[in-house]
């Protein structure tokens, strides 16, 4: 395979990221542990960069005799990755100092999994898919264990790994299973074969279903979602908020170009198997978090739901759809940043406290952080004009152009009975009486977040018009 | 005509009040004045600026007035259209004068999170006022639910021994209706490729059976906001818990948009559907206006006895609407209007016995005529406004509405009076526990009558009340023309679907 320098240059962002990534990785290791601050910020800005590396110049194409795919999909889609992986880097180190945990290798690990991510965005083949996303998962299980003297954290970091491993056991098998019916495993073989008639086959049918389940309990969707509140409660609150943003999303965009990719011609049989999980995963998102004591546990419940709606958007295999999912991420990694950085700042006499009925009386003796929360609830309820709602509106207008009427009322009237968990929140914060106050947050990475985020939830009603030209563009590149 | 943007300069103004509200710091107590001082003055100004609209209103026109337009989403054919009609346009005067009338009724009734009240009421302003002016459906949809956050809020905080469970019950409610209404918006926009509402109103034209679900799926949104039977019960929670104000508003302006909504949306939408479902309607609304006042008879709360006589008026507001000829729909709209002020201030008068006894249960009370006479003329008057006496606003609505129905439909006309005449019954029972009787009970022998504030809180209130029952021209007139036009063209889509179906 002669590898022309077309290819280098379309790979530019991940080389950097993978050369800085190393550099740093030798820096800290001669450093110790006194380095950790500056790897920390410099692997956040490495990530930035690397975001800006994408747009200039902006090229698209295939690269390595088609392993790599570039087009505007997969760009906004790693630029939503590497903002939500920096960000939340630099919202970690209050909680890690605060648990002794305060390590360089954190922030190397998060760069490494984003490497990955970025890998399986860009993916063109079931190779390239796997080695991607294998490099992502290594890296999160690690991660999710990082906090290594708290049995929580280590247990979230173990279940992770043994349901992410099987979960990877079943796409390989179903990448093989189609391998052998389609006799390629670059995307476009599989889309010619499949055009030929092979997606009728017994065999590739199989294999696609493997494929899904798979990429679904990457995103956790229902019925592969139980790692989901265990490990999101499990890992370090900073860990969790990077979870329930970077791989999200970059687990999506690969559902997305494998399946509106090659696997296309058989649109009618994945889409059922997307609209039950889709309504599953809306409906337990709603259910299971009715009666949540503990706020990360809620917010894996809450994640779950916002998946099922990202998925009924997929679901509908049309240009809107895609639009929706992308303009939706976008939202939703707003919305998860905010709240997560407001969780950050919940702490009494210094210990960080994580069960809802903390937040008793919050608006009394925080009205400030109180309004941001309220802001990222109403919001995720979806009731405007808060950014969440401009979402779910993308994605049912998406829905019922493709006629899915049945999952879009099952869609709505979930969401309303998950805003009765989104309100109990409010309900605590408001109505209820103080209890013993938090500390007052210091200023820090966690109130600019916050503060940032609450005032693009509130205000993004002025303009939505840009996101979803952004949103546009990028599901253009899968309807040329 | 003129050049300024009115309508946002109404809708939004108070917005910017609630900003002026939240950067407000310093002592708790300069704090509150200063807030209070804002709101009311923002919401005074509002309220002036909106009457420029009904001076410069032109009656002769039916269609759309001070129209504003400007893209928002044109990916999604979504656009920022604003603009009023005869029939939006006295909901817009009535949002904005009941507004500066809460502020002022809560001046002394709330002390605790002043300044969160006050912005609360100002965005709800905002929403409720937005609401009457959209001509965009996404953008109605967005004011529409809007109004559910401070709502939720005002009812949740500021609220009484039950406040919780009333917040909670009034949210989901009115947001599982909601929802509804959204997918039938999106329905909308599909078959359109935009959400523009003047154009829906041209150009929609779906088969049978898709307007049935619409307007079912519209109706699930309205029918919970009027409220009709049997889906009221959230409304006599969110009033008992809710405080003076909130109670004022929710009586006074929220309920209306259902009833504004039926008018604007789904009667010109969804033509054939509405002449279907009617039946279901009247039926319905004849349950709600019998039922709910028998029910009222039996209350020992004032708050909750008002709250059902409201459910029982609106029954009739929605039988005038679905009657749909001319003196209907202006009952209808009228017999709102007045609901607006007058079940307003019949909540107002049971805040004032509340700041001083701090409970609204009828059987603390009794005797006050000796001891409140300004208060006692107050009640009564509005209380026969209530009850449709000739010579106050109530009777005008009552009266074209019952004509309008026994013109079409002489049994629903029938039994919507029996009604009417349980509700003189609930009313005048209510007046006589509470002003009438020998003032025997000792914790109310030191009570004293209405202050100058009050006084000021009612007056426009009284003379609102006594003007729409000697001279409803005033108000009629600038409807007219738009509801000739919104019964007109129903007859002629009912008639064009009718040779539609012949052979």
């Amino acid at each position: 395979m002669v590898v022309g320098l077309e290819s280098w240059t379309l790979a530019r962002p991940e080389l950097f990221l993978a050369a800085v990534t190393a550099l740093l990785l030798i820096y800290g290791v001669v450093r110790g542990e006194t380095s950790t601050a500056f790897v920390s910020v410099s692997t956040s800005l490495a990530l930035l960069v690397t975001a800006v590396l994408l747009f200039t110049p902006y090229r698209e194409g295939t690269a390595f005799a088609s392993l790599f795919i570039v087009d505007r999909l997969t760009t906004t889609m790693k630029a939503l990755v590497l903002v939500g992986a920096a960000i939340s880097i630099l919202m970690s180190r209050a909680y890690f100092e605060q648990v002794k945990a305060w390590r360089f290798e954190y922030p190397l690990l998060v760069a490494l999994a984003t490497l990955g991510m970025m890998l399986m965005i860009s993916a063109n083949d079931l190779m390239a898919l796997y080695v991607g996303l294998e490099l992502q998962s290594l890296a999160l299980y690690v991660v999710a264990a990082f906090q290594r003297d708290s049995v929580r954290s280590t247990e979230a970091g173990v279940k992770y790994f043994v349901l992410g491993s099987v979960a990877s056991g079943m796409l390989l098998f179903g990448a093989s299973l189609i391998y052998g019916f389609c006799g390629g495993t670059a995307f476009v073989e599989i889309s010619r074969a499949l055009l030929d008639g092979k997606g009728a086959e017994f065999g590739t049918i199989i294999g696609l279903v493997f494929v899904v389940a798979g990429l679904a309990f990457k995103v956790s969707a229902v019925p592969f979602h139980m790692w989901t509140p265990d490990v999101y409660e499990g890992a370090p609150t900073p860990v969790t908020a990077l979870f329930a943003v970077a791989p999200k999303i970059a687990a999506m965009s690969l559902l997305v170009s494998v399946l509106m990719g090659p696997f296309k011609p058989m649109f009618v049989q994945w889409q059922q198997i997307i609209v039950v999980a889709a309504v599953l995963s809306m409906a337990l998102g709603a259910f299971a978090a009715l009666r949540q004591p503990n706020i990360k546990r809620l917010m894996a419940y809450s994640s779950i739901g916002n998946v099922g709606y990202i998925l009924l958007g997929l679901a509908s295999g049309s240009e809107k759809g895609i639009q929706s999912v992308v303009f939706y991420l976008a939202i939703y990694l707003v919305m998860t940043l905010g709240v997560f950085a407001t969780i950050l700042m919940m702490k009494r006499r210094n210990i960080m406290v994580e069960s809802i009925s903390d937040l008793a009386g919050l608006a009394r003796s925080h009205p400030m952080m109180a309004f941001a929360l309220l802001l990222f609830m109403f919001s995720l309820a979806g009731i405007p004009p808060l950014a969440g709602f401009w979402g779910k509106l993308y994605i049912f207008i998406a829905a019922v152009e493709a006629e899915l009427y049945v999952p879009a009322v099952l869609g709505v009237l979930a969401s309303v009975v998950a805003s009765y968990y989104y309100m109990r929140i409010v309900k605590v914060m408001y109505f209820d009486e103080p209890a013993e106050a938090l500390d007052q947050p210091v200023f820090g990475v966690n109130r600019v977040v916050a503060f940032a985020a609450a005032v693009i939830v509130a205000v993004f009603s002025l303009a939505p018009q840009p996101l979803s030209l952004v949103a546009a563009a990028a599901a253009k590149g899968l309807f040329p | 005509m003129s050049s300024w943007p009115i309508l946002s300069l109404v809708t939004f103004l108070p917005l910017v009040g609630a900003l002026f509200c939240l950067v407000v710091n310093g002592p708790k107590e300069a704090v509150d004045r200063n807030c209070r001082s804002v709101a009311l003055v923002t919401s005074i100004v509002t309220f002036l600026i909106s009457l420029l609209l009904w001076v410069r209103f032109d009656v002769t026109r039916p269609g759309f007035q001070f129209e504003e337009k400007l893209d928002w989403v044109p990916a999604l054919g979504i656009g920022y259209h604003m603009g009023i009609d005869g029939i939006s346009l006295f909901f817009v005067l009535l949002s904005t004068l009941l507004t500066p009338i809460c502020i002022l009724s809560s001046w002394e009734a709330v002390h605790v999170r002043v300044k969160e009240y006050m912005v609360a009421f100002l965005v709800l302003e905002t929403f409720m006022v937005g609401m009457f002016c959209a001509l965009d459906l996404a953008l109605f949809y967005v004011f529409f639910e809007g109004v559910l956050i401070p709502m939720f809020l005002i009812i949740g905080v500021w609220g009484g021994a039950r406040r919780v469970y009333a917040a909670f019950k009034f949210f989901l409610y009115t947001l599982l209706g909601s929802v509804l209404m959204l997918l039938a918006i999106i329905t909308i926009y599909w078959q359109l490729g935009t959400t523009d509402l003047p154009t829906a109103m041209e150009q929609l034209n779906l088969p049978f059976i898709w307007q049935c679900w619409l307007w079912l799926a519209f109706f699930a949104s309205f029918a919970v906001k009027v409220p009709m039977w049997p889906v009221h019960t959230w409304l006599p929670d969110a009033h008992v818990e809710a405080p003076t104000a909130g109670s004022v508003i929710l009586a006074g302006v929220l309920l209306k948009m259902g009833g504004y909504g039926f008018l604007r949306l789904s009667i010109p939408l969804l033509p054939e559907a509405t002449q279907y479902f009617a039946p279901l309607i009247f039926g319905l609304s004849v349950v709600a206006v019998i039922y709910t006042s028998l029910v009222a008879l039996v209350q020992e709360d004032m708050k909750k006895l008002i709250a059902y006589s409201s459910v029982a008026h609106m029954g009739v507001v929605t039988i005038g609407a679905f009657i749909l000829n001319i003196q209907g729909v202006q009952g209808s709209l009228f017999l709102m209007l007045s609901h607006g002020i007058v079940s307003a201030a019949l909540f107002l008068c049971v805040g004032v016995v509340y700041d001083r006894m701090h409970t609204h249960e009828i059987a603390v009370f009794g005797g006050l005529v000796h001891r409140m006479p300004r208060y006692a003329f107050t009640f009564l008057l509005f209380t026969l406004a209530s009850i449709g006496l000739p010579g106050l606003s109530g009777f005008v609505g009552e009266f074209l509405v019952l004509l309008g129905a026994f013109k079409a439909n002489t049994w629903v006309a029938t039994l919507a009076t029996t009604g009417l005449i349980l509700g003189a019954a609930y009313a005048l029972w209510l007046y006589r526990q509470i002003i009438f009787g020998e003032l025997t009970k000792d914790s109310l022998k030191a009570i004293l009558d209405m202050n100058r504030r009050e006084v000021a809180v009612f007056l426009p209130l009284v003379l609102l009340t006594v003007w729409m029952g000697i001279y409803p021209n005033s108000f009629l007139d600038p409807m007219a023309a738009s509801v000739d036009k919104l019964v007109g063209d129903y007859q002629a889509a009912i008639k064009l679907a009718r040779t539609a179906a012949l052979p």
